[in-house]
């Protein structure tokens, strides 16, 4: 009697996992005032998968986005289920756009999480970390704030050399930082995962401790919105 | 386990099925007694409390719309009726503004002053018969700043019944039509009394969230700021409470 009840359901239970591809769309609108976001991957995945985890040192996939912009470890690393778009802006996403409207066919996938690097910082970047994509049909507005991957001391010294990806910040896109600091810090006391303290700065372009602008390359959380509609 | 969850979870879906039905039946019968006459005098207590340090609010002003009009929106170059609001801090311009998308319009008394000392009440009325299409605009500046202000655009208030109160906290926003320089001269509130509305635009001209500001302790040694002018988000509370 038992075995014939289980029996019974399973087959519905497959059916309706087989049926839970969703049909999303997702836009990020880059908030800031004064700062880009480097190529913008959105990530569907399970609920045990994160891109990042707040309290955590940074995987190196994770390190290589936060410093440089690339994502391609980041993808490179997912499990074959995952469902990655990546660059829905196709290249920097300026202060206070949006990215166009995005379709995502979700797959096997129930989370979904949203990375791209900030610039200009060391290692700073908007996280989404692994948001339960509803199942109700609507639009769900999710405010994303910036974190520091903790891999890269905060010296705001803008330095090219490997396109940054080392050392330093690979460029400021509007072309309104300095050069010639001297470095603000040479320390990273929190080595993993954490909300952002935000850039110093200063007012020099040839000197001072600061490449970035304080006046310019600041920002307040949040510093993303995306708007999720689940068809 | 599993199975016994997937189970509950289809039953959770029959149960929304038919409260839906339900609620799409009360409506439309709802919609059938009114006449092109009937009007609702739909009224909101607004509270607005101050949580920054020592960046006083200018006056309110709110306005009840539908959802055609909104304040600004960001990525979009603000109107000059926004910019004098958020330059000066004057939201004359901003309410005696026409439009058939908005019901009404109403300025606060005074500015409010950061902390407990700053509340303020405020009420508009309006009679529409679009009452399914209410919306709520709430602005006012940090008149510490160059341009930066506080509100929300478009809040929705049409299920809102009476006696109900619904509560936001409020972010800031650079209408980025004025550069953040924080110099002598080009901010009105008392921290330097300076210019107020100026229509050359500067800054970037497009609405985003403001980056906050730096201030002379903070090594910017030309600004008339310091760090008790400093803010993070959110900036102030706003309580809405509909009383007819």
């Amino acid at each position: 009697m038992k075995t014939k009840f289980l029996l019974s359901i399973l087959p519905l239970s497959l059916a309706s996992a087989m049926a839970f591809s969703q049909s999303i769309d997702v836009q990020v609108t880059n908030l800031t005032h004064g700062m880009h976001f480097t190529p913008v991957l959105v990530s569907a995945h399970d609920s045990n998968t994160h891109l990042f985890s707040s309290g955590q040192a940074a995987t190196a996939a994770l390190q290589t986005m936060a410093e440089g912009g690339n994502t391609a470890p980041l993808i490179a690393a997912s499990a074959a289920t995952v469902v990655n778009t990546d660059n829905i802006a196709a290249g920097l996403l300026a202060p206070s756009a949006s990215s166009p409207v995005t379709a995502i066919e979700t797959g096997v996938n129930t989370h979904l999480s949203i990375v791209a690097m900030m610039l200009p910082t060391n290692d700073g970047f908007i996280g989404l970390d692994g948001w339960k994509i509803p199942t109700e049909a609507g639009t769900y507005t999710v405010l994303l704030n910036s974190y520091d991957a903790g891999t890269e001391v905060n010296d705001e010294i803008i330095d090219t050399v490997n396109g940054g990806a080392e050392d330093g910040i690979p460029l400021a896109p509007g072309m309104d930082a300095g050069t010639g600091a001297s470095g603000v810090t040479d320390m990273e006391t929190n080595q993993t995962v954490h909300i952002h303290r935000g850039n110093t700065g200063d007012t020099s372009l040839t000197a001072g401790i600061s490449d970035v602008d304080s006046r310019i390359h600041r920002w307040l959380n949040p510093v993303a919105k995306v708007v999720v509609t689940v068809k | 386990m599993k199975y016994l969850n997937r189970k509950s979870g289809t039953l959770a879906i029959a149960i929304l099925s038919a409260s839906l039905l339900s609620a799409c039946g009360g409506s439309s019968s709802s919609n059938n007694d009114g006449n092109e006459t009937d009007t609702e005098t739909m009224s909101y207590d607004i509270t607005v409390t101050n949580l920054t340090n020592n960046q006083p609010l200018s006056p309110l002003a709110a306005q009840l719309h539908s959802s055609e009009y909104s304040a600004w929106k960001v990525g979009t170059a603000a109107s000059e009726n926004l910019e004098i609001l958020a330059e000066e801090g004057d939201n004359s311009a901003l309410l005696n503004a026409q439009s058939p998308y908005v019901y009404s319009a109403v300025s606060g008394v005074g500015a409010i002053g950061p902390g407990v000392g700053g509340m303020l009440s405020i009420k508009a009325d309006i009679n529409s018969e679009m009452s399914s299409d209410i919306k709520l605009t709430l602005i006012s500046m940090l008149v510490n700043t160059n341009d930066a202000f506080i509100g929300k655009t478009g809040v929705d208030l049409s299920n809102l019944a009476v006696g109900e109160t619904v509560k936001y906290t409020l972010p800031t926003y650079d209408s980025g039509t004025e550069a953040n320089s924080e110099l002598a001269g080009t901010i009105p509130g008392p921290a330097d009394g300076g210019e107020g509305f100026n229509m050359a635009r500067d800054d970037v001209d497009y609405v985003a969230r403001h980056p906050g500001v730096v201030g002379v302790d903070r090594g910017y040694s030309e600004s008339v700021l310091n760090s008790t002018h400093g803010f993070d988000s959110p900036t102030a509370v706003l309580t809405i409470t509909r009383t007819e």
